[in-house]
């Protein structure tokens, strides 16, 4: 009983996300009813999502500047198939596919290419967010108002047992995550590879194809939350997803993922997430000024980061 | 008597109660050339520090024109005229010749502006007292190695040194560059500086110094003039200790081949043959640069090859370190802090990582009470320390680390084990029992290879020794006639069919 007492008090990120929401909810009564939770729940999917993905390159040693784009290009992919009534499953397939094979040509780059993760991550950034403006040019695409536009803003908007469908679906994606780190091969590979690249080599194991099959998954997650956004929208923004990876790095960071690989988990990118989510539902509910929100954001996660290091430092 | 610019006396340095040096005198005379000779670890780099102020000694006096001194940074020593060349050279290469000759000293106007026509006239000044013509304004990444050499004496004596230490000087020059170097000590020479020479190729020694101070074990064995020396002397005296240590080297039946290697070449070594057999330990001597590690990485399939390779009698090709762990050859490394362990996992996850194949569970998932169980019986068997599977590797100490970094290597089964200087950096009792295990796994019915800069551990516990010569074989020895002065004298690259 003690023990586990003493290893939640280690678990900074879970402490700063608790008192953040004990502070919060004394400031504002209703940052605590069920119908806000749900809300922040929702809200914080389509981040965490990206973020698993993110901590997959992070834990690698390496990063993952594309996802917002790759967010971007299959949610209007997902919004042109969609107006024009291809079958839901046969448009979400299509476009996770295409966000894995995004991913796996970052792969490409990084390990055959041999370029370093950001460089070939952002030269991805420019060239989808080209390619998405090719194809909407420069307009949001609307789903319409098919059958299948109905069946797909469910994806989105929907409700199951009166909790929100991309809610499932981010527990979905965090516990999968979770096996793949913990419980399989390539799991532990991709903590050795990121831990010390050279002696995983030696032992036997093709660090490429552990890279590969990390940007890969970066790509699905990333137009996963892509489909899920322009479902619940209806329609595919342009802009969609700028500045959505350094969201999703503040998370993977702000759950004690370190920056160098190697260290960190799936829950604490969970917390992570959460507690950017918690800070963004706050700052609305307590009509701060949007132009304020953001400089509010910016001390929470320097702070929370700060507190982490410095516990890690005093080791 | 000969006058001695600099001379040290007495000169004692302990690591944390263990001594490396002891009682050690070395001078060096004004305008002459000093060897400094000794095998790797018997103190030589240790007693350099120690004159140029890297390291503090423990006891003893140093006396520069016969006054002490006591340098206690590199800063002070290079003030009073000393400069080191260090083996690996201190130029940053992308910065022009000119710029590295003075960097951190470079001369400015009065509002700070860099005076680059005084930088580029001084050190074309400088260049031409080695006889260089090369333009000051080139980088230094486009000269030649032998060219970066002389760049660093061209550094040296423009900070008025009157004494330079190089450290292993020709160990990555041609013949050519070689010549060119010696014929720079030698005007050196003549305008009364005083050198050191360290090195481990003596008919250079024969040909430039004018005296040699011997080390062994931290000990001076002698200083005499040249004249007095012959290379068989030298090695003699480098060598000399007897085998004080205890190696359980068991005797088996040697079976049949398992691994051949023929004409194997590539970037490090040329025309390598050997073979290996059954139940064999085959030793691998050699000095630094000798390529011995490289070797071995070649066959474990870290570097590409030209040649042949032959496991069972039938062709193989190597290409990575995977190939090779399935075809069973396994590599300990001897770096293994770099690429042997992984620090920031626990004992199970290092133990495991080349053999996670075997604890496949359903869906792909690790089986984690089979994994455990194997881990935990390395541990009990391999008797290595630890608090538990749990432990993070970087908190265990070498030589328990360097047990995970064999078991990780055992439980991928190998035929032939490689093993890289498997007792650098390893306690007396560790190293006992790491001798233990080898005769363990050998009456098992594996093959080993062990790389050792330790010759009478060699000795000690293989069964046939080659000996290395910069990326060559230079020489193949059964352990019933081989000796330290044979394997010093075939690793130093001397034909031991031409000495009487």
């Amino acid at each position: 009983m003690n023990k586990s007492i003493n290893k939640l008090l280690k678990n900074k990120p879970l402490i700063v996300l608790l008192v953040t929401s004990v502070i919060i909810s004394i400031l504002n009564s209703r940052f605590l009813t069920w119908s806000n939770i749900l809300t922040v729940l929702r809200q914080t999917s389509i981040n965490a999502i990206i973020a698993t993905g993110m901590t997959f390159a992070i834990l690698i040693g390496g990063i993952d500047l594309s996802v917002g784009s790759v967010f971007g290009l299959c949610g209007a992919i997902a919004a042109s198939m969609i107006s024009s009534g291809t079958n839901v499953f046969v448009v979400v397939i299509v476009s996770l596919i295409l966000g894995t094979i995004i991913g796996f040509f970052n792969g490409t780059l990084i390990t055959f290419g041999r370029m370093q993760p950001f460089i070939a991550t952002l030269g991805t950034v420019t060239l989808l967010r080209g390619f998405i403006l090719v194809l909407t040019q420069g307009k949001p695409i609307s789903t319409g108002s098919t059958e299948a536009s109905a069946a797909f803003g469910n994806i989105g908007s929907g409700f199951l047992w009166s909790i929100p469908v991309p809610v499932y679906i981010m527990i979905l994606v965090f516990i999968v995550a979770y096996y793949i780190l913990n419980h399989t091969r390539i799991g532990r590979y991709i903590y050795a590879t990121g831990s010390n690249e050279e002696a995983t080599m030696y032992s036997g194991i093709n660090t490429d194809k552990v890279k590969l099959f990390v940007y890969s998954v970066s790509g699905m997650t990333a137009a996963l939350a892509g489909i899920l956004i322009t479902a619940r929208l209806g329609s595919a923004q342009p802009t969609a997803g700028a500045g959505y990876e350094l969201d999703a790095i503040a998370a993977v960071v702000l759950g004690g993922t370190s920056m160098s690989g190697g260290i960190g988990t799936i829950t604490g990118t969970a917390i992570g997430a959460l507690i950017i989510g918690v800070l963004n539902n706050a700052l609305n509910l307590m009509h701060v000024s949007s132009y304020y929100q953001d400089v509010a954001k910016g001390i929470v996660i320097l702070i929370a980061v700060l507190l982490d290091r410095k516990q890690k430092l005093s080791r | 008597m000969k006058d001695a610019v600099v001379s040290m006396k007495h000169i004692t340095k302990e690591f944390s109660g263990v001594k490396v040096l002891k009682d050690v005198n070395l001078n060096i005379y004004k305008g002459s050339v000093m060897a400094l000779v000794g095998e790797n670890g018997a103190g030589k780099s240790t007693l350099m520090k120690i004159l140029t102020g890297v390291y503090l000694k423990t006891e003893g006096e140093i006396y520069l024109n016969n006054k002490p001194v006591n340098f206690t940074d590199t800063r002070s020593s290079q003030n009073a005229g000393i400069a080191f060349i260090h083996q690996e050279l201190n130029l940053v290469r992308d910065l022009s010749i000119g710029e590295n000759i003075f960097i951190g000293r470079e001369p400015v106007s009065g509002n700070g502006r860099i005076l680059w026509n005084k930088i580029y006239e001084n050190s074309k000044y400088w260049l031409n007292k080695i006889g260089l013509k090369e333009d000051p304004r080139e980088l230094v990444r486009n000269l030649s190695v032998g060219k970066q050499q002389l760049i660093e004496i061209a550094k040296a004596l423009s900070l008025d040194a009157k004494i330079i230490i190089m450290d292993e000087p020709t160990g990555a020059l041609t013949p050519a560059e070689s010549e060119k170097l010696f014929s720079v000590i030698k005007d050196l020479k003549n305008n009364g500086k005083s050198i050191i020479y360290i090195s481990h190729r003596l008919q250079e020694i024969f040909q430039i110094c004018d005296d040699v101070t011997i080390l062994r074990d931290g000990e001076l064995i002698d200083e005499r003039p040249i004249e007095e020396l012959n290379e068989d002397k030298i090695i003699e005296m480098m060598v000399g200790r007897k085998l004080n240590e205890q190696y359980p080297r068991i005797e088996t039946t040697v079976g049949k081949e398992i691994l051949k290697v023929e004409h194997l070449s590539n970037q490090f070594v040329k025309d390598i043959s050997f073979e290996l057999r059954q139940k064999e330990t085959l030793g691998v001597a050699g000095l630094m640069g000798s390529f011995r590690t490289e070797l071995m990485r070649t066959i474990y399939g870290i570097y590409p090859y030209t040649g042949k390779i032959y496991l069972d009698g039938s062709k193989t090709e190597i290409r990575s370190p995977k190939d090779a762990l399935n075809k069973g050859i396994a590599y300990v490394t001897e770096d293994r802090k770099n690429n042997g362990i992984i620090g920031g996992m626990n004992v199970m996850e290092n133990i495991t990582l080349s053999a996670l194949k075997k604890f496949r569970g359903p869906l792909g998932w690790i089986n984690n009470d089979k994994e455990k169980s194997s881990a935990d019986k390395y541990i009990k068997d391999m008797s290595i320390k630890t608090s538990g599977i749990n432990q993070l590797l970087k908190y265990l100490s070498g030589g328990n680390q360097q047990k995970v970094s064999i078991a990780k290597n055992l439980i991928t089964e190998p035929k032939i084990l490689i093993l890289d200087e498997p007792t650098r950096g390893v306690d007396v009792g560790a190293r006992k029992e790491i001798y233990n295990l080898i005769n363990k796994f050998k009456s098992e019915g594996m093959s080993i290879i062990v790389i050792s800069s330790d010759i009478p551990e060699i000795l000690g516990i293989c069964d046939r020794i080659i000996v290395m010569h910069e990326g060559g074989i230079s020489g193949s020895l059964e352990q019933k006639d081989a000796d330290q002065e044979t394997i010093m004298t075939l690793a130093v690259g001397k034909d031991v069919h031409n000495n009487e």
